[in-house]
């Protein structure tokens, strides 16, 4: 096949060029008019991170920041992103360097199946630049639309507690062996 | 030496791909030439199926093929029989698979009559829109009761009836226990489970290589070598021809068991038909219609005590829903039927269910798997009696439990893995005691309740316990091959779905082999990998599977140490394996490393002798006798607004028996994650059919998942029974913590509403799911009543 991919034959004159800012990167790329931010991401950027639950605006699987907003990709259309700052998971680390987030949701096992992750991850971090000292009622009514079917939230909440807490230089950065199988430091509750 | 890593909460290994969104789930998987699939569903319950007019979405630009039932030609078929029914004496059992495509009948909305391949997913659901399905619509067979009443409209026309199963199961003489009987607690209770809901829906990507004459086939299932075994078989392919590889889920809980759903059998054929790789992944609605649910039971049961409330016998005749078709076979039932028993001793036992075709979408396990059913109809009948004898909940609990001297405990009945149900061990006395003790139980009754209560506030309190048949067989298996780098390679069978397989299995192979966590690479769910073994279901990814990883990496250890005792001149007895090294105990520049222990071990000159193979590597299998018991007691605290009826959660405790711990951390999150569902069955989550048989709430706006706000912090405690049926002492954890949830919502919010003075006395809740609607009913019916 010598087509693009996520270009329908059927919807050629429909197509549209555009370049996306995708974690400080432009993407031009080309695609269908009604394509949303999501599939765009994932087909025409390569971005895989970011996942798709339910494409209704139900589940927050797909959240994204728009502008350091949190938006459901799968309601935005690709085309209204363009000219806007588009932030993914896969933009959350600053070279090997986990972002505090994501180091402490490895510390507390706030991932299981890993597949809401992403979404929660990038809603987390929108709330932690607006509030950076949040309650777990603050976390809890943040993350409301982030539907997590394997941890019970619990894990989830302490981390974004203790990645808010590091991010404020309250707490130490969890050591560099994080994923080598060391013993977890003892963490404040 | 290394760190002990076994036991310990070390981090999860797959966490640094999951949380930087590398991880491959099916749906990233992006092939050049890929075709797109859409599938057209019957929008009726039940009917006829005339005929199908697909000619004008074959006329469309961008549609590759349209396929119906007949196009299918010899491939057409129903799906395998999974689980045949047990060897129990005089079980009716009717077998009625799923099929690819309607033919003649559809029998739930939502099944699948035709398939679209087309160039982009939007081009096949805008083709699929125009495809006509003849249906004359039949009166569909929504409720139980109904469904086995005589001239009932039937599912299966070449059935006599919708009688799917029914099976008997005793012990003892419960008559004659009920004769003896002080007191004899009987009710009707019904417990409706739900949708699995995992955040990843189905997909499938299938791809045929014509050159190599290689199938690969990406399958969002718990079970890729079962799968792999089916589509060669159904495809005339040797096994070695298929690739099913189950790459990281987005969580499964049961529905993405080796179903062979309509869509898992007709992809793989679509790629080698059309000779192009074809994706399809399920939408949200199709995941409501068309993976499978665990749904209602109807129990009449009633229970038979002596005068101080010991357990004499159980009586219960229950209704099962298996949906259109009943491809699992009988697991749920004989889930509940033999988890009813719980921890308890339980001399007499009469129970006999019919299991009932309805038109509605296909019931197969689903985190619990029946459990839950039974758990709630024994932990009920309890409460009753209790209150009938004046003992309160803990106490009635204490005086059945089956005693540590009691085990191997044997029920003389059959469990759902065919062989005798038998407790391996258990102690479940101190689980209680840690429960009450934790929740501060008498401090409640005694300060806490009463405070409330002249404060006008409802708060109740419940305990309850139950027991979870895990780690049931038949096998699984594991190599382990120290490479010439160093590094340990472990491969099984097994598919995983968030469990942290990666880490626990990592844990077991590092303490065989004495290196470090990082040293060691594991691989699950590619059938390419590994050849044998059959999934990830029932609780039993770590007790089987992680107890063939111990058994493989401890033949490798065997093997290293008689290499290593040869090359260093030293007796086995004096090495030791620390650090990725092999040394003599004591003598300081002995050390060989793994890696060239490795390479000497597969020599470029000199033969491999007779009796000897080459390499560090052993594979190995494991398969229990039988299922080990883990157990445990969930004891909470709700306050219940009497206005409204919502209520909170202000406690919940879990104290745990799983045997041996492989990683706290790990189990910590499989426990909490089962509340949270249990929390959901028990408060939120219904799925509401209406007498069409039409589901009425297939999405998150209407099927409500608990959300952050709704799960409280859950404090957890531990027992530890190790389990004797095998090396590692391991118990199933997975399914725990969804169990026991249902009943104690129950008690706690009668505890919380009885005897506050609202005239709600009488209030019995034998059903769940509740909600606050529920709950308004079932106390205004008594409020009303009362006043009448």
């Amino acid at each position: 096949m010598s087509e693009p991919r996520n270009v329908e034959p059927a919807a050629e004159a429909s197509r549209v060029t555009a370049t996306l800012r995708v974690n400080g990167e432009d993407h031009t790329v080309v695609f269908p008019v009604h394509h949303t931010l999501l599939e765009v991401l994932r087909e025409g950027c390569g971005l895989t991170g970011t996942k798709h639950g339910c494409e209704l605006g139900e589940c927050g699987a797909c959240a994204v920041l728009l502008d350091g907003r949190p938006v459901l990709s799968c309601l935005v259309l690709a085309a209204e992103a363009a000219g806007h700052e588009v932030e993914t998971v896969e933009g959350l680390q600053e070279g090997n360097r986990l972002h505090p987030l994501q180091a402490a949701f490895a510390d507390l096992g706030a991932a299981q199946c890993g597949y809401c992750t992403p979404g929660i991850l990038m809603t987390a971090k929108a709330l932690l630049a607006q509030n950076p000292e949040p309650t777990a009622e603050e976390i809890e009514e943040a993350l409301a639309g982030n539907l997590c079917r394997c941890t019970g939230y619990r894990k989830i909440v302490q981390a974004v507690a203790w990645a808010a807490a590091i991010l404020r230089g309250e707490e130490e950065r969890p050591p560099e062996e994080a994923f080598l199988g060391s013993p977890l430091p003892e963490v404040r509750r | 030496m290394a760190r002990r890593v076994f036991g310990e909460p070390v981090r999860r290994r797959e966490d640094p791909r999951l949380l930087t969104g590398r991880a491959l789930f099916v749906d990233d998987v992006e092939l050049p030439g890929m075709l797109h699939v859409a599938f057209v569903r019957s929008s009726f319950a039940h009917g006829r199926l005339n005929g199908v007019d697909a000619a004008a979405a074959r006329a469309r630009p961008g549609v590759v093929a349209v396929i119906t039932a007949e196009d299918l030609g010899s491939y057409w078929q129903a799906g395998p029989l999974l689980v045949p029914p047990p060897p129990i004496e005089g079980i009716v059992f009717h077998q009625r698979t799923q099929v690819i495509l309607a033919r003649d009948k559809v029998r739930h909305a939502g099944e699948p009559i035709a398939a679209v391949v087309a160039e982009s997913r939007y081009l096949a659901e805008d083709a699929a829109a125009e495809i006509y399905a003849d249906v004359d619509p039949l009166e569909p067979v929504v409720d139980l009761e109904r469904a086995l009443a005589p001239g009932a409209p039937r599912v299966h026309d070449d059935l006599g009836s919708n009688l799917a199963a029914h099976v008997r199961q005793s012990k003892g003489d419960y008559a004659a226990a009920r004769r003896r009987a002080r007191r004899v607690v009987g009710r009707r209770f019904t417990y409706d489970h739900g949708a699995a809901a995992a955040m990843e829906n189905r997909g499938i990507v299938a791809r045929w290589d014509g050159r190599e004459e290689q199938l690969t086939v990406w399958d969002t299932t718990q079970a890729p070598i079962p799968i792999r075994n089916g589509l060669a078989r159904m495809l005339g392919l040797a096994e070695s021809q298929v690739r099913v590889i189950a790459p990281f889920i987005g969580g499964g809980f049961g529905p993405k068991i080796m179903m062979f759903y309509p869509e898992e059998m007709l992809l793989p054929w679509l790629a080698r038909h059309l000779g192009r790789p074809v994706k399809w992944i399920e939408d949200r609605a199709e995941n409501f219609f068309a993976t499978s649910q665990e749904r209602s039971q109807i129990h009449d049961a009633e229970l038979a005590v002596d005068g101080e409330g010991r357990i004499l016998g159980v009586r219960d005749r229950f209704l099962h829903d298996s949906g259109a078709y009943d491809p699992y076979g009988l697991t749920v039932p004989i889930n509940s039927q033999c988890t009813l028993l719980g921890p308890y001793r339980v001399p007499n036992y009469d129970s006999e269910f019919k299991a009932v075709f309805t038109n509605k979408t296909i019931v197969t396990p689903y985190r619990g798997a029946g459990r839950q059913h039974g758990v709630f109809v024994m932990e009920r009948l309890l409460d009753l009696a209790a209150r009938e004898l004046g003992l309160d909940p803990v106490e009635i609990r204490r005086r059945n439990y089956i005693p540590p001297e009691d085990f191997p405990h044997h029920h003389g009945l059959i469990y759902q893995d065919f062989s005798e149900l038998v407790y391996d061990s258990g102690n479940y006395e101190p689980a209680l005691d840690q429960a009450v003790e934790m929740i501060g139980w008498r401090r409640f009754k005694e300060e806490e309740q009463p405070r409330a209560r002249r404060d006008g506030r409802q708060l109740g309190i419940g305990v309850v316990s139950y027991v979870e048949g895990t780690g049931i067989g038949p096998y699984e298996g594991a190599r382990v091959t120290v490479e010439t780098s160093g590094t340990v390679s472990v491969t099984t069978g097994v598919g995983t779905q968030g469990q942290g397989h990666f880490t626990s299995f990592a844990q077991v192979v590092a303490e065989q082999l004495g290196v470090d966590l990082d040293r060691v690479r594991v691989v699950t769910g590619d059938t390419g990998e590994f050849h044998w073994g059959t999934g990830t279901f029932a609780s039993r990814g770590a007790v089987v599977a992680g107890n063939a990883c111990h058994a493989a990496a401890a033949a490798v250890r065997d093997k290293i140490l008689k290499l290593a005792s040869e090359l260093l001149e030293a007796s086995a007895e004096d090495l030791e394996l620390a650090e990725g090294e092999v040394r003599v105990r004591g003598v300081p520049g002995s050390a060989i490393t793994l890696g060239e222990l490795a390479a000497k071990a597969n020599p470029l000159r000199g033969a491999v002798r007779p009796g000897t193979e080459p390499g560090l590597e052993a594979t190995t299998y494991f398969g229990p006798a039988r299922g080990a018991t883990a157990s445990g007691v969930h004891a909470m605290i709700v306050e219940v607004d009497p206005e409204t009826l919502m209520v909170k959660i202000l406690r919940y405790v879990v104290v745990h028996d799983c045997g041996t711990v492989i990683n706290p951390l790990i189990l910590e999150g499989q426990i909490v994650g089962g509340v949270a569902q249990g929390i959901g069955n028990a408060f939120y989550e219904q799925l509401v059919y209406d007498g069409e048989g039409q589901l009425l709430n297939a999405s998150f706006m209407d099927y409500l998942l608990p959300t952050a706000s709704d799960v409280p912090p859950v404090e957890t405690g531990h027992v530890v029974t190790p389990s004797p049926l095998n090396p590692l002492g391991i118990k199933g954890a997975g399914e725990a913590g969804a169990i026991p949830t249902g009943p104690l919502f129950a008690q706690a919010v009668e505890d919380a509403l009885r005897g506050a003075g609202l005239g709600l006395e009488q209030l019995e809740i034998l059903e769940i799911p509740l909600s606050p609607n529920r709950l308004f009913e079932l106390t205004e019916a008594l409020r009303q009543g009362g006043g009448s």
